[in-house]
């Protein structure tokens, strides 16, 4: 490598976080760590009904029982879940806001800071967003709207209170609270997330969206978003997430799960943005995160879209059970790891019902000292005839003190499964840098372009409102001042 | 103002001296060609006057529009006006032409202090351009020369110089690999190009190329330096009997 290509990468390697800010709140938290009693803590902030509080008292017992999984290619020093706060919520917060009238300037002010407005005459055109703050939803735009069609976009608290018929019956359903202790951590004391339903046959007709952050300190979010797709009908989702930055770690244990009927579809996007720790490997988020979508009915579609910039550690594999006939599954996914990132990610395609299709492309691209490993599952059932699965994987290294990983595992059990992977190492490439310089570009300007031709493919995925901000992002978590 | 000057240039890559006190000078509106057998240099001579780092430059001086050459790093030299056309232009899969050339561009208009071009009016000049060239609208949204012809990848380069307007153009072996018709359009974007404000250095080893640009110098390349100077006529006494004599 020349010497101008290590000075820059050099360069990246320090560049800073742009949403490490703190907003100075006064917060309501339990005591630390987890027993029974701030379970009932939480569930009582959230008014919820007695189901609600026995179903996470249920899942608090399995979770006792179990051990974190190790097989992921991640190291990091054993989780202590006795030094956490499992709930944190701005003070008198007992109630969701009617209005942004009532929310606190600050938070207000935040989203402002962090590019999500969430006052009515400055929304954004398109976008319904719920914006979770710590343990709580702060607020929800372009509510009414969505009513009239009869589309449900609220907190997921909220919902326990207003479809409790729904949430009972799907909550849980794809990612059993015992599939393993994240999953059944995150159903004990999950605070807030998303909740969605769309009747049948209707085209929701704009983005939803959550933005996650996170703020307090010491405290742990446990997200849970479930998104019901009717029969006939499409949705397009989006989550964003950043947190402030801190030296310590903090825990991010998310649950998503989405159920897809006769005919719907499903569209899930992600633009991971969690503090990644400092240049040292100081601090960040540690993202474990359990997201899994069932095609129940047939010729239903889920496709998850997700770019990870962000996070110490991400630990995360949305997935799709391809159950019904015919229907289809995809994941397109950008990880980009710099300094002391790790990154364990990937999906697990499940083939079920007949002429099931699944495609995985999966772009990595590492830098300075991390390392980035795409895992995969793509198994075939023994009555998923003719199933398809199509996989893609490259890897790019900026660098030569990072590493990239490829695991794929396929497993068949019908004769008539087809299978095709294909995947690629490369190095960024000092000729095409020299000619992206011959033709005046900066050397910063050459890494970008490059590398957000590499991702393209999974970048054009995302709704346009989002694709070009998550081009940005890639170019940011380059090198800082893009854009 | 010196336009051009190569005085005394010594250059080796990893102990191993290519360049060998090379002089040269070129003046505004003039066409030089340099001819010589393979591993005379002629390519690294490109590369030297473009910035490539893979060089080591060991003595002598470049001054370009009364600058120090040697001063400045690669994409300064684009800005300044230099354009290297490639022998082998890189692939680079994903990137399309467009922003590409625009953020190109954009940082030459920049450095001259100029107002840049947006994205409406840049459009239009590409499209106008490639059509010039008989580049059809599919081969702009290619990506960067992945998949290309060699015909269709030296287009894309005198498309990017048409667009990029440097004063100075250096066309290392522009002409390898290509048959006569691809020769021939690309020898008539060149020419449609040159002017008197226009400066080109043209490395090739056949006569073939400069039949269709007549050079207003031919120089004679062996061992790192020019061992003749002269006009067309040392092309063709090339052409006859080789190189052995020079």
């Amino acid at each position: 490598m020349n010497k101008e290509t290590s000075h820059t990468l050099n360069k990246y390697a320090q560049d800073k976080y742009k949403y490490g800010f703190v907003t100075q709140i006064e917060s309501e938290k339990p005591k630390k760590g987890l027993d029974e009693e701030v379970i009932k803590f939480i569930s009582q902030k959230k008014n919820e009904p007695e189901w609600m509080l026995n179903w996470r008292i249920d899942c608090y017992k399995k979770w006792l029982k179990m051990s974190d999984p190790q097989w992921a290619n991640l190291q990091f020093p054993e989780i202590n879940y006795q030094d956490i706060y499992y709930y944190s919520a701005p003070k008198g917060f007992e109630k969701k806001p009617k209005d942004l009238s009532e929310v606190d300037p600050k938070l207000i002010e935040t989203y402002n800071k962090l590019g999500i407005p969430l006052e009515e005459q400055k929304i954004l055109a398109g976008v319904a967003v719920d914006a979770v703050f710590d343990s709580v939803s702060v607020a929800t735009t372009y509510k009414g709207e969505l009513e009239k069609l009869g589309i449900v976009f609220c907190s997921i608290s909220e919902a326990v209170q207003t479809h409790p018929e729904l949430v009972k019956k799907y909550l849980g359903s794809v990612i059993p609270p015992g599939d393993h202790s994240f999953s059944a951590l995150n159903s004990a004391v999950f605070t807030d997330g998303s909740f969605v339903y769309i009747p049948e046959n209707v085209k929701c007709p704009m983005e939803l969206s959550t933005y996650f952050r996170i703020n307090a300190e010491e405290t742990g979010q446990f997200e849970r978003t479930l998104i019901i797709a009717d029969k006939g009908s499409f949705v397009s989702y989006l989550e964003g997430c950043t947190a402030p930055q801190r030296d310590t770690n903090q825990l991010h244990a998310a649950n998503v799960e989405l159920i897809a009927l006769e005919n719907a579809e499903i569209k899930y996007s992600t633009v991971q943005n969690w503090f990644p720790g400092d240049e040292n490997g100081k601090g960040g988020i540690y993202n474990f995160v359990t997201k899994r979508g069932l095609c129940k009915g047939k010729n239903s579609k889920i496709s998850w879209t997700q770019v990870e910039t962000g996070s110490a550690i991400t630990w995360k594999y949305p997935s799709c059970i391809l159950k019904g006939d015919n229907s289809i599954g995809e994941f397109y996914s950008v990880a980009i790891t710099n300094n002391f990132q790790q990154a364990d990610t990937g999906t697990k395609m499940t083939h079920i019902g007949k002429n099931t299709r699944s495609k995985i492309i999966s772009k990595g691209i590492s830098l300075g000292n991390s390392q980035n490993t795409y895992r995969g599952n793509v198994s075939f059932l023994r009555k998923a005839d003719k199933a398809r699965n199509y996989t893609q994987c490259d890897s790019l290294l900026v660098g030569n003190k990072c590493g990239a990983h490829t695991i794929p595992y396929i497993d068949s059990k019908n004769n008539s499964a087809v299978v095709e992977h294909e995947a690629s190492t490369s190095k960024i490439n000092e000729d095409q840098l020299y000619y992206c310089r011959q033709r005046g570009l900066s050397h910063e300007e050459a890494v970008s372009l490059i590398v957000n031709g590499f991702c393209k493919q999974v970048l054009q995925e995302l709704p346009m409102e989002f694709a070009v901000e998550a081009q940005k992002l890639v170019s940011i978590s380059l090198e800082g001042s893009v854009g | 103002m010196i336009f051009l000057n190569i005085n005394n240039l010594n250059v080796s890559i990893e102990g191993k001296k290519i360049l060998n006190d090379f002089n040269i000078t070129i003046n505004e509106g003039e066409v030089h060609a340099i001819m010589g057998p393979n591993g005379c240099g002629k390519s690294t001579l490109a590369n030297v006057l473009a910035g490539n780092e893979d060089f080591e430059v060991n003595s002598g001086k470049i001054i370009f529009k009364d600058e120090d050459l040697l001063e400045i790093n690669i994409e300064e030299r684009a800005q300044k006006g230099l354009f290297l056309a490639f022998q082998y232009p890189v692939e680079i899969p994903g990137v399309n032409i467009t922003p590409f050339l625009h953020a190109a561009i954009n940082s030459k208009l920049k450095n001259e202090n100029k107002s840049e071009l947006d994205s409406l009016s840049f459009a239009k000049l590409l499209r106008k351009n490639a059509e010039e060239l008989g580049i059809n609208s599919d081969m702009l949204k290619r990506s960067i020369n992945t998949g290309f012809s060699g015909g269709e990848k030296k287009r894309y380069e005198i498309l990017q110089m048409s667009i990029l307007n440097p004063e100075l153009t250096i066309f290392d072996e522009t002409d390898s690999g290509l048959d006569v018709d691809a020769l021939r359009i690309v020898t008539e974007g060149i020419n449609r190009f040159k002017n008197p404000k226009k400066s080109f250095l043209i490395i090739t080893h056949y006569q073939k190329l400069l039949d269709y640009i007549h050079p207003d110098y031919v120089h004679v390349m062996r061992n790192g330096k020019i061992v003749k100077s002269g006009d067309i006529s040392l092309a063709s006494e090339i052409e006859t009997s080789g190189y052995q004599n020079f």
